[in-house]
């Protein structure tokens, strides 16, 4: 098992070397100067330069690069080109409510999603099953953010349930809940369709396996098979699958954050796009990189704990 | 091993087992037809509504759907029908080439990984894995709010964010593939990589790419409609769904209209899509052919 995990450490290392090299040549592939897009097309030489200096455009690239890696390891991802706020506790400030929201979305996904999915498969090519496919199906094909507004007309601005905007300026524990239910859901939802999806093939798998066949001829009971053994051994693939979809979450909480104009990460991104803050949208970068890397070695990590097998690759 | 067993025996007998395909599972004739509906919609626009998407009836603006404006106006007073229709033509041209590109790319970068195997496999695939870990709405948010908003920019963006599920999916086949009998065939009769490549391998993962492709059809639209509802999309007067469920967020309180059409259409688009990829992967894959 120490094998595995330093293998899996230093992989990780690598990884986030590398998605970072990208993203600073990305943020440095900008057609045009971003100093002057900033100030804009009337600044004079003098305010471009110092604006240049000030974000350590006029030092060579290399020079650029290595302050940037060190930076993110660091996390110190410099200040916000446009209100001067460190970006790191600008996002430290929203990091924790996108990250409740996406906690809420994957419990409720799983909840909804595992007992969907076997379900599914133990009543395969039965009405129940056609059903929770094409239901599955369709929660796939929703953009997050058409579902987001689909469920606001009906339940905040219809039925007038919930708050129509999630301002995050909550009065007590009901309230901030109130305000956390439809964006959980919406995600949650569409998070259900790829469960269910995953649960039922891993458990049709599980189902053609000879102890299954096994148990039932000794006379376990059907509810004992599918439980004991079915189930369980099901679940190792949800879970190695569940984490590589954790990046469609965060996508798709960005759209969600939109539309219930609640605040988290997404919003960051949309404002300091429109600011053309691209300091902002750099840390915001190193960010989702630093959570997409250590999402995935939490992943490997519980597989290999989970399934012996793994370790010994 | 003669010239009959390469592409062409490989593209008839693809054709009898899509057809196979088709017939094994009837909600992807649904998803074929739905598809081709909107397909043509897109194309027949200019027949279908005589309004021009741009002109603005600034007499009638949000009127609701009437004879004369089947779904009603938006706040320009811009013919809801005619946006979007020709917002079909942008999504599927985007979605088409976009995944056309991936799938071409991605699929040869699998395909040689897997092909020559050992450090370069290994090394390629790594690289795959980290831009596929990385959320597809993000880099292609990152990598369009860079380069700026225009057709050719989120093609390539959206394109790139699809290439690594390509290369994943090329490359396993690849390996099975390779391990046949007519592969060494091939070497022993002196066949050189491209040829070996082209005309025996590619052809016989093409399968699973093209159904990989249709339900990645359904994404990059998708990711297009997301980037333009977040305000990188083609940039205005041209209509796009997700520009037009952008600006009518804006009036949701009073005229609902304006997003609910737009959405229903991305919905029926990508929903579409899924139902024809989902039944004809279920259709070609070995472990489950035959016990549908």
């Amino acid at each position: 098992m120490h094998t595995y995990v330093v293998k899996r450490l230093l992989l990780s290392g690598i990884t986030l070397l590398a998605v970072l090299t990208l993203i600073f040549f990305i943020v440095r592939i900008v057609p045009g100067d971003p100093a002057r897009v900033v100030l804009g097309e009337q600044a004079t030489t003098q305010a471009i330069d110092a604006m240049r200096q000030r974000l350590g455009l006029d030092e060579p690239l290399v020079v650029q690069y290595w302050r940037f890696l060190r930076g993110a390891l660091v996390f110190d991802v410099g200040k916000s080109m446009v209100t001067g706020a460190p970006v790191l506790q600008v996002i430290g400030e929203v990091l924790p409510s996108t990250l409740e929201l996406s906690a809420a979305a994957l419990v409720l996904g799983c909840v909804i999603g595992i007992p969907l999915g076997i379900w599914s498969a133990v009543r395969r090519n039965r009405f129940a099953d056609y059903v929770i496919r094409v239901a599955s199906l369709l929660g796939l094909s929703f953009p997050a953010f058409v579902s987001a507004i689909l469920l606001l007309l009906a339940f905040a601005i219809s039925l007038r349930w919930f708050p129509v905007m999630s301002s995050g300026n909550s009065t007590g524990l009901a309230d901030h809940l109130r305000q956390l239910v439809l964006p959980a859901v919406n995600l949650a939802l569409i998070m259900a369709a790829y469960i269910t999806r995953v649960s039922r093939s891993a458990m049709l798998e599980i189902l053609r396996e000879d102890y299954m066949r096994t148990a039932i001829a000794k006379g376990v009971p059907p509810l004992a098979v599918v439980w004991r053994h079915g189930v369980r051994n099901a679940l190792i693939p949800v879970v190695t699958v569940t984490g590589l979809y954790l990046g469609i979450l965060i996508g798709n909480s960005v759209l969600t954050e939109i539309v219930f104009n609640r605040p988290g990460l997404g919003k960051l991104i949309v404002g300091s796009l429109a600011q053309r803050d691209y300091t902002m949208l750099q840390g915001l970068m190193v960010a989702y990189t630093m959570i997409v890397v250590a999402i995935n070695l939490m992943t490997d990590l519980t597989y290999g704990f989970i399934d012996p097998r793994v370790r010994y690759e | 091993m003669s010239e009959g067993t390469g592409l062409g025996r490989a593209l008839r007998h693809h054709g009898r087992q899509l057809l196979r395909a088709f017939n094994s599972n009837k909600a992807s004739w649904v998803g074929l037809v739905l598809f081709l509906a909107v397909v043509a919609c897109a194309l027949l626009a200019p027949w279908i509504s005589s309004h021009d998407p741009a002109e603005q009836y600034m007499a009638s603006r949000l009127v609701p759907p009437s004879a004369e404006f089947l779904l009603g106006t938006d706040d320009f007073g811009r013919d809801i029908l005619a946006r979007l229709l020709y917002g079909a033509r942008l999504s599927l041209l985007i979605g088409i080439t976009a995944t056309v590109l991936a799938l071409v790319i991605g699929s040869l970068i699998g395909a040689l990984a897997g092909f020559y195997g050992g450090r370069f496999d290994l090394v390629i695939m790594q690289a795959m894995d980290v831009l596929l870990a990385f959320p597809s709405l993000i880099l292609g948010l990152l990598i369009v709010a860079m380069l700026g908003p225009s057709i050719t920019n989120l093609t390539i963006a959206i394109a790139l964010t699809a290439v690594p599920a390509f290369a994943r999916i090329a490359r396993s086949p690849t390996l099975v593939v390779k391990q046949r009998e007519f592969i060494l065939a091939g070497r022993t009769l002196g066949y050189g990589d491209v040829r070996l490549l082209g005309r025996h391998i590619l052809p016989n993962i093409a399968p699973e790419i093209l159904v990989m492709g249709s339900l990645w059809l359904g994404t990059t639209i998708r990711v297009e409609s997301s980037l333009a509802f977040i305000g990188l999309g083609v940039p205005p007067p041209t209509s796009t769904w997700g520009g037009m469920i952008r600006s009518g967020f804006e009036n949701i309180l009073d005229s609902p209209w304006l997003v609910l059409w737009p959405s229903l259409a991305i919905l029926i688009c990508i929903f579409s899509l899924n139902l024809l990829g989902d039944g004809l992967r279920d259709a070609i894959d070995p472990k489950l052919r035959g016990e549908g």
